[in-house]
């Protein structure tokens, strides 16, 4: 009877998180570190999330660097390795490293999916494979009663909190006359069948770019196009853009090798002779309308959010992925006790300022997501008590300076999670741990300090503080040091000018 | 949740992008971001760095200085852009009176932008011409 030794029977649970991808695995695997043990139930047969099936062409975008400046399995350390899950033991923490064998700081996709696997077992996190979510019912009851019932294939669930950490996952192709002579990216097939063929690839983002990369040694004609010009990262200074692994199809397209990268709307896609399709493009850049004949039509366009029956019982979405509209705290606006973690988190938009969005739509932010939200729910919804640390007024800026410089949390989410020390009435300050920055500034609370690291696109990487005082808020930029030392810069004199007029 | 075609079909009735081609309003809404804001959030932060240009598509929001109300914004209308072209901080709130949703372009790409659509920019010019007429109008 397999059954009976499968976790997680169909049940009553307080929280309920769907997902074992990273996002899944890391909500959970934090939540119970706080006692609060969440059922989880997956779709899939093994943990790992999209990384089972993706990047196609078998290599990350996100480094890890197993030979950094600081020692592997400190907090530090995780600046350098975007790619492990978040543990507390040494035999959990920074595993993506163990994984790798040398040939690239870009981990395999198989090397990720076996990081993955290893932080799940060595971790005894039990997960309930095999479980599709198939709907929802919302239950009404009262404050702390359960609120969701999950049906699934083995069975109905109800829970107080529900966590969704089902990916960006659900392939994505947009309307319009003869698309389904396309197909998504989801569909590629292996790349030496497309050995001297002509394919023209709809998107120019990273999942785009990473299919012209992969079959550069195999089609005989690589045509891009989307009607918004290709951004670069290293043009953008950001992770925006077509990361830097895969721009080798710009170069190609810019040195005349043969690859086009149009800015272009899809008007139709049609028959053409011998199987050939014709795609109709009307371009964006004030230039002639154009048809490109070609042998298969993939669309990169993306992926949106699989929130199952969510949005047809009333839950809001937005924007190109359809991600739930949520607080701060990834909590759904319109479906009060729904949280998201994983790539979903990045429907918390943050400050956004100077363009430029958090890290959440990667493990390298939302794992410090998927930490903050199990601390919020503990304590908001579990009554788990996280006493702030006393910090005296005088190591204020000395913890500052140790945050700014080695903080994991910050620097992966700079200008978006934030260290928040609030001054105690009792004398000293209190530490209140990372928060996400918007409910630090708009929130309200007593006066004191928050801290991150804040980047504007020109490149540079610079501290940033903002103190609440009498309920207003001011900003302190620390100009950022070349070699990012915060005791060779004026860091510490700003640190300690602005605790001072706390 | 509106999918980009009906962006598109809203963007085409806004005075701002009345010249585009259809080819472009679709570049916009490829170029912009969409976000939500639910009500009582704040969009803009007076006295904050950094900003983004926004477009409303549905909703409302109050215009904040120092705690007073001086203005609301519904669909069609855009903020963010003053703070942007002057390169200094929002010297108001923009805080979402209900559910907000806009299209976004952040601060830094809104020059190259504006150049590269000059009938966007012709556009914006009149709607600020039309505020110095109403502020000049208060002040005789």
């Amino acid at each position: 009877m397999a059954e009976l030794s499968r976790p997680f029977p169909p049940g009553s649970y307080p929280v309920i998180v769907i997902g074992s991808g990273p996002g899944g695995l890391q909500v959970a695997y934090s939540l119970r570190s706080l006692g609060v043990p969440p059922a989880v139930l997956s779709a899939d047969p093994s943990p790992g999330g999209m990384f089972r099936r993706w990047p196609f062409f078998q290599r990350l975008l996100s480094w890890t660097k197993p030979h950094a400046p600081v020692e592997r399995g400190t907090p530090a350390y995780e600046r350098y390795d975007w790619n492990s899950l978040l543990g507390d033991e040494p035999a959990t923490c920074a595993l993506a490293p163990t994984f790798m064998d040398g040939s690239s700081y870009f981990p395999s996709r198989p090397e990720m999916e076996a990081n993955l696997a290893a932080f799940a077992e060595r971790a005894e996190l039990t997960v309930r494979y095999d479980c599709p979510w198939t709907g929802t019912r919302l239950l009404d009851g009262p404050d702390g009663a359960d609120r969701f019932e999950v049906e699934t294939v083995d069975g109905r669930y109800t829970c107080r909190v529900l966590v969704l950490a089902v990916g960006v996952a659900e392939p994505y192709t947009p309307p319009g006359p003869g698309m389904e002579h396309t197909y998504h990216y989801a569909d590629v097939r292996p790349p030496e069948t497309y050995a001297g063929r002509r394919v023209f690839i709809i998107g120019k983002q990273n999942s785009g770019f990473e299919l012209a990369n992969g079959l550069l040694p195999w089609a005989r004609q690589l045509v891009l196009a989307s009607p918004s010009h290709a951004k670069l990262s290293v043009d953008t200074r950001s992770l925006v853009g077509v990361r830097a692994r895969y721009v080798q199809p710009y170069e190609d397209h810019v040195l005349g090798g043969g690859v086009s990268i149009l800015d272009a709307a899809i008007d139709r896609v049609g028959r053409a002779a011998d199987g050939a399709l014709d795609v109709h493009l009307r371009r964006t850049d004030g230039g002639g309308d154009l048809v490109v004949t070609v042998d298969d039509v993939i669309s990169a366009t993306g992926f949106v959010a699989p929130l199952a029956d969510l949005p047809e019982l009333g839950m809001t979405t937005f924007g190109a992925s359809r991600l739930p509209v949520v607080t701060p705290w990834w909590e759904s606006t319109s479906m009060p006790g729904v949280f998201v973690a994983g790539t979903l988190s990045q429907a918390a938009k943050g400050l956004g300022r100077h363009g430029l969005p958090a890290n959440s739509g990667a493990v390298h932010g939302s794992r410090y997501n998927a930490r903050v939200l199990a601390r919020h729910l503990a304590t908001t919804r579990f009554g788990v008590a996280t006493a702030p640390t006393r910090v005296a007024a005088a190591d204020v800026p000395d913890r500052l300076v140790i945050e700014l410089a080695e903080g994991a949390d910050i620097f992966h989410q700079r200008g978006y999670l934030a260290r928040l020390l609030t001054v105690d009435r009792a004398g000293g300050f209190l530490d209140e741990g990372i928060q996400p920055l918007v409910h630090i500034l708009d929130g309200g609370g007593p006066d004191g300090v928050a801290a991150t690291l804040e980047a504007d696109g020109t490149g540079a990487i610079y501290p940033i503080l903002f103190t609440r005082k009498g309920g207003s808020i001011a900003e302190h930029r620390i100009d950022p040091d070349p070699l990012a030392r915060l005791d060779a810069s004026d860091a510490r004199r700003v640190i300690v000018d602005a605790v001072a007029r706390l | 949740m509106a999918g980009r075609e009906e962006l598109i079909d809203a963007i085409a009735g806004f005075a701002l992008f009345a010249d585009l081609t259809a080819p472009q309003l679709e570049g916009i809404v490829h170029t912009f971001d969409e976000a939500v804001f639910g009500e009582g959030e704040r969009i803009l932060r007076q006295g904050l760095s950094g900003s983004g240009f926004h477009v409303i598509l549905d909703g409302e929001a109050a215009v904040v200085v120092d705690g007073t109300e001086r203005a609301r914004l519904a669909r069609g209308d855009f903020f963010g852009e003053v703070s942007i072209l002057l390169g200094e901080n929002p010297i108001a709130d923009v805080v979402a009176t209900r559910p907000l949703r806009c299209l976004v372009l952040a601060g830094p790409a809104v020059e190259s932008f504006l150049v590269a659509h000059p009938r966007v920019m012709y556009r914006m010019l009149q709607a600020q011409a039309r505020r110095l007429r109403a502020a000049n109008r208060w002040r005789s």
